[in-house]
């Protein structure tokens, strides 16, 4: 497993602030950024995650053990495929009608939006978790270990090495994991999906995850394969 | 904290079509015409604002927000007259302005004018937008209101219109000066550019604690002060639902609110609303839902967390029937607004 010690998160919206709080109250360094320039969002970060870094997408690239997309989907090509080599990656991101316009402009409509994510990135090493709670809840309900009412999130990825640091880091920021079995499988927390909008414990989770198949979507998926 | 005889309290309504009392629906022309019923009683019960969404959906009725607020205009004499907001990146600015400088006229300076981005996409395309443009077509419209906004000719270009060349737009408004906000659903740069603008805050709080805003309006009153534009009281708007009887109070609104979250998460892909969702928002979350001293103690709690100027109750959601939003605005101005006073007032002596 890896040792993370320093969170890069590129977004600076509602999901990447609440995500970067969340890491620094979990002792990480963490360093965002927005899609501009550094002081476009110098003031949010001082005010709303003081403590956090605010750097260009590059810089947080450079500098960090693991990078979170928390950014809008349609736009994570606008950064050079190249730009996330080498690095374990987690992808927070989900296809939103208000931010991203038409569905089918933005993704294939036959994978999960992480495998696209990954197709695109191909250096990096991409984890799917942190999608399917609304970003108040990831504020709300993060609580520590062992807590009777600690919430799960699904951690999805084809690299079980990945998946096993990425599932230890989500621990640390709060919450209890589920391992899907692969990064396609994380399709069951995006929009659409049961899933989807949950903040509930692991047992729910894994109902949700158990329920499936036989799910609106889960059954659109089985008949397209 | 501001003082409690400045407090201002409103109501909101996105313009949800209306239940009968045999579990059919009223016609959308029926709905409008409830609502300026409404506005009438709102204002006869003192309540300071009445707001009123613009929607292009089946589920609701007004989709022309400002020509209901002209009908409630010239039936009232006081209660200030909102939209809720207005989607002014499918809008024309100019038109805008001249709308609401009309019902300015109308209602003797009680226009209150609210942009927004709109959280529903059925407007862009109708108005030949394209959705991919979402931000910058909010951000390039609300420069050219502003613009109209000082009553003066205006030369202009942008990407999303044709070019204004000393343009001028009647009619002027007899204060100078249209009273404008901005919705805002909880993204940092919004509250920015807000007080970028110098433009009223309307935090739209609709789900979890509302304690989580407090770093916003910071972030506001921060931001605020580096343009050099005044620190403008804050407004939250948040659902709620008030009934003699606090059972009854639940029962109805979880029935309402459920339908009209669970037909708006159907299109967007999330989960029902569980009964453990619903009662988590009423008991500490964004719903003010219960009898008026339990929605009085929690709207009289975010407002002093939150260090509000004005609170705006959303109501009407789903298909709520005549009566039961009658008596609920009736409870919300005669116990609740007196009683959310009478608290502060305790707690500042
Ligand atoms: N809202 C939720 O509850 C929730 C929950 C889970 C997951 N998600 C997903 O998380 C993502 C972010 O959502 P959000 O609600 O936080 O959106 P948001 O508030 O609109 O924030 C998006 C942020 O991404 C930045 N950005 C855009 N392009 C970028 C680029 N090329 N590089 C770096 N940053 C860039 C934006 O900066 P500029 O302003 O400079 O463009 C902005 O700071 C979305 O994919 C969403 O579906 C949302």
């Amino acid at each position: 497993m890896t040792d993370i010690k320093r969170v890069g998160i590129l977004g600076a919206g509602k999901v990447g602030i609440v995500l970067a709080e969340l890491a620094l109250k979990a002792g990480y360094e963490v360093r965002i950024s927005g899609s501009g320039e550094i002081a476009k969002i110098a003031m949010t970060i001082d005010t709303l995650v003081p403590g956090a870094i605010a750097a260009t997408n590059e810089v947080v690239v450079q500098n960090s053990d693991i990078v979170l997309l928390a950014m809008p989907l349609s736009r994570f090509k606008n950064n050079l495929a190249t730009l996330l080599d080498g690095k374990l990656v987690i992808d927070a991101m989900n296809y939103w009608w208000e931010t991203d316009g038409i569905r089918e402009e933005v993704l294939d409509s036959t994978t999960s939006s992480s495998e696209q994510v990954q197709a695109y990135f191909k250096g990096a090493t991409v984890v799917k978790t942190f999608n399917h709670m609304g970003y108040h809840n990831l504020q709300e309900d993060a609580r520590p270990a062992g807590d009777a009412k600690r919430k799960a999130l699904l951690v999805a990825g084809d690299d079980s090495a990945a998946v096993a640091t990425v599932a230890n880091f989500v621990d640390t920021m709060g919450f209890d994991t589920l391992i899907a079995s692969n990064l396609a499988a994380g399709i069951m927390a995006e929009p659409g999906a049961d899933m989807f909008g949950a903040s509930v414990g692991k047992a729910v989770l894994q109902q949700l995850v158990d329920d499936f198949p036989e799910s609106t979507l889960g059954k659109q998926i089985s008949a397209q394969k | 904290m501001t003082n409690v005889d400045d407090l201002q309290f409103g109501l909101e309504t996105f313009g949800d079509i209306l239940g009968d009392d045999n579990g059919g629906t009223l016609s959308g022309a029926a709905s409008i015409r409830q609502i300026v019923k409404e506005g009438i009683l709102a204002d006869k019960l003192g309540i300071d604002v009445i707001g009123i969404g613009e929607h292009h959906r089946p589920d609701y009725s007004v989709s022309s927000p400002e020509t209901v607020l002209a009908a409630i205009a010239t039936a009232t004499d006081k209660i200030k007259l909102a939209t809720a907001v207005t989607v002014l990146s499918s809008d024309d600015p100019v038109r805008v302005y001249e709308r609401f400088a009309t019902l300015d006229a109308l209602s003797n300076g009680r226009a209150q004018v609210m942009l927004g981005r709109g959280s529903f996409t059925e407007s862009f395309p109708l108005f030949g937008y394209d959705l991919k443009n979402y931000d910058d077509l909010f951000e390039e419209k609300l420069d050219l209101y502003e613009q109209l906004r000082q009553e003066k000719p205006v030369t202009w270009s942008g990407n999303f219109r044709a070019s204004l060349k000393d343009a001028d737009v009647f009619p002027k408004t007899e204060h100078g000066l249209l009273d404008t906000y901005i919705g805002i659903g909880g993204s940092p740069e919004s509250i920015i550019r807000t007080a970028r603008y110098g433009y009223k805050v309307v935090l739209a709080i609709i789900g979890g604690q509302a304690d989580r805003f407090a770093p916003y309006i910071k972030l506001y009153k921060q931001a605020a002060e580096k343009y050099n534009n005044p620190v403008l009281p804050i407004t939250v708007h948040s659902h709620g639902f008030i009934a003699d009887d606090e059972n009854e109070a639940i029962e109805v609104a979880f029935k309402n609110i459920k339908a009209n979250f669970d037909r708006i998460g159907q299109t967007r892909g999330w989960a029902p609303m569980s009964r453990e969702q619903f009662d988590g928002e009423t008991k500490t979350g964004s719903f003010y839902v219960g009898d008026p001293e339990t929605v009085a103690k929690r709207i009289a709690r975010t407002i002093k967390v939150l260090d509000l100027g004005r609170f705006d109750l959303v109501y009407g959601a789903g298909n709520q029937t005549a009566a039961q939003r009658e008596r609920m605005i009736e409870l919300y101005g005669s116990k609740v607004i007196p009683r959310v006073k009478e608290i502060l007032a305790e707690e500042q002596a």
